[in-house]
């Protein structure tokens, strides 16, 4: 019993110790991040690497959320006899709720678990300890770069997410449930207001900063051995989302 | 001067140094011997700052960088080149981007500049045509040798090398002995060099220093090593099979 015990207090120390450390890893991170030389090819680099990854299959998955969600909500509508409704209605659950959430996970599956395992490699192979040996910053060379990138990134792949979106609830709504398609536009401007859309930028900017800062924290201190780096690489994908998802109940509970 | 005094080292209750007492002369090459798993590179490491020791000191030029802050550690670090196990070279840069790199992320210098001198480093360690190469690339032997030229090319004053020549044929190990030699004689760093290779180390250097048990168990000239009454080293260079090191 006492052992019990025991063991519990051992893991809740080491969860707060680990929770600790990663916050000051984000603190550094962040000060970094404000703090010169830049490194502006490296930030280009990544901003291509995330979005090159990423904006294929966001546009894929973007199209068909867009035309399920166009199809459920249709069937809802009918029942109230507000069909003409379907326009605001995929479009502000695209905007605030699942163009950011899908889009972060997506990004999450496709860069994050990429930046995880390119940063944990660079950690088992000592190319970390060569920079720092060289009296380098390995901060601002990996991490840093990795960070920002993704704070532009993930709001220009969720504004992609979102239109693709629209556009696919308009393909099932007016071509195929014939509604018209100046009811599915006009009736959109009326009722998304700019907080919605702000709303939307918000949670993809702190997704952006969640995703690169879990999948920057797990490479960085992953353990050694190939199995360390694709430990940490599903560590960081698992952490991603369940943040991703945590914060946007929180974020979402606060504007509503 | 390098000196390192009484340094102790533990990881997760497992003793690895304990102890080390060295002191390296300027210009000296120093080779530190030992078994797998014995701390050699954990040794290394704590020269450079990349490890804390538990206790004790490592006073390079007058600097306790056990005591100093990052800043002041970074200082002394200029002065290094580092040659790690497993040439720890970029991934995601060419060969010439590699040996490049310290000079335009340290030094700054100019690309024309920079293009000379990388050159250079790639005619000294005989690798000229192949720098576009990734260090995917090429071989474990020439990795080695990229690795050499990157610490080499900023004409640093301390290199260290940890095993630059384990797992290679005859005469590549030959070859990167050369390469340590000739460099150094033109460079004239202090550098200090993990080896397994024996006795072909003892060609190369002035001083061998025997690490045994987390100290210093040997020290001597390889003249001196080599006919050590020392019964651990004598069995550690000999590769005896007998009961003496069982106990480790
Ligand atoms: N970061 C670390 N965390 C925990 N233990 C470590 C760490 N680095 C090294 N060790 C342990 O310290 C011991 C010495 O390791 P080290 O790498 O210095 O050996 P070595 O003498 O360089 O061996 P080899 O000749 O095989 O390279 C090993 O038992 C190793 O497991
Ligand atoms: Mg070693």
């Amino acid at each position: 019993m006492k052992k019990y015990i025991i063991n519990i207090g051992a893991r809740v120390i080491q969860i707060i110790r680990t929770i600790g450390h990663m916050f000051i890893f984000l603190m550094n991170s962040i000060y970094f991040i404000f703090s010169p030389p830049f490194k502006y090819r490296l930030l280009l680099k990544q901003i291509y690497f995330i979005g090159n990854k990423s904006v294929v299959v966001i546009i894929l998955i973007g199209s068909f959320t867009g035309m399920v969600l166009a199809l459920q909500i249709f069937y809802t509508l009918r029942k109230f006899g507000s069909e003409a409704m379907l326009g605001p209605a995929v479009a502000l659950s695209l905007i605030r709720e699942l163009g950011p959430v899908l889009s972060a996970l997506t990004v999450t599956g496709r860069a994050g678990s990429a930046i995880t395992a390119e940063i944990g490699i660079m950690r088992i192979t000592e190319q970390i300890d060569a920079l720092i040996s060289m009296a380098l910053n390995p901060m601002k060379y990996l991490v840093v770069p990795n960070m920002v990138a993704a704070i532009i990134v993930f709001p220009l792949l969720t504004a992609i997410f979102d239109v693709i979106g629209i556009f696919g609830g308009y393909l099932i709504g007016v071509k195929l449930l014939g509604l018209s398609s100046g009811t599915y536009f006009s009736q959109m401007k009326q009722y998304i207001d700019i907080v919605d859309i702000e709303i939307g930028l918000y949670k993809s900017i702190s997704f952006g900063l969640i995703v690169s800062w879990i999948s920057c924290y797990k490479g960085y201190y992953t353990s050694y051995g190939a199995e360390g780096v694709s430990k940490a690489t599903t560590e960081s994908v698992v952490l991603s989302s369940i943040l991703i998802l945590i914060w946007d109940y929180f974020i979402g509970s606060l504007y509503l | 001067m390098i000196e390192i005094i009484d340094l102790h080292k533990s990881f997760d209750g497992q003793e690895v140094l304990r102890g080390v007492n060295l002191k390296i002369e300027d210009k000296e090459l120093i080779a530190i011997i030992g078994q797998s798993g014995g701390g050699k590179s954990v040794f290394l490491k704590h020269l450079i700052g990349l490890l804390k020791p538990d206790r004790g000191s490592i006073i390079i030029e007058g600097i306790d960088i056990t005591k100093v802050r990052r800043k002041e550690l970074d200082l002394v670090r200029q002065k290094f080149g580092v040659v790690f196990q497993g040439g720890a070279l970029f991934d995601s840069l060419t060969v010439y981007d590699n040996i490049a790199f310290p000079l335009r992320e340290k030094l700054m210098l100019h690309e024309l500049k920079v293009r000379d001198r990388v050159e250079e480093l790639l005619e000294d360690v005989g690798l000229s045509g192949i720098e576009n190469k990734y260090p995917a690339e090429i071989s474990g032997g020439m990795r080695k040798r990229v690795a050499l030229a990157r610490a080499l090319v900023t004409e640093p004053k301390i290199v260290l090398f940890d095993e630059p020549t384990t797992g290679l044929d005859p005469i590549l190990l030959h070859s990167i002995h050369d390469l340590i030699v000739e460099t150094h004689r033109k460079y004239g760093f202090t550098g200090v060099i993990i080896s397994h290779d024996i006795p072909e180390i003892f060609e190369v250097v002035d001083r061998v220093a025997f690490l045994y048990k987390g100290i210093i168990a040997e020290i001597g000239t390889p003249q001196e090593i080599q006919n050590s009454k020392n019964p651990v080293a004598r069995q550690f260079l000999t590769g005896a099979r007998n009961s003496l090191i069982k106990d480790l």
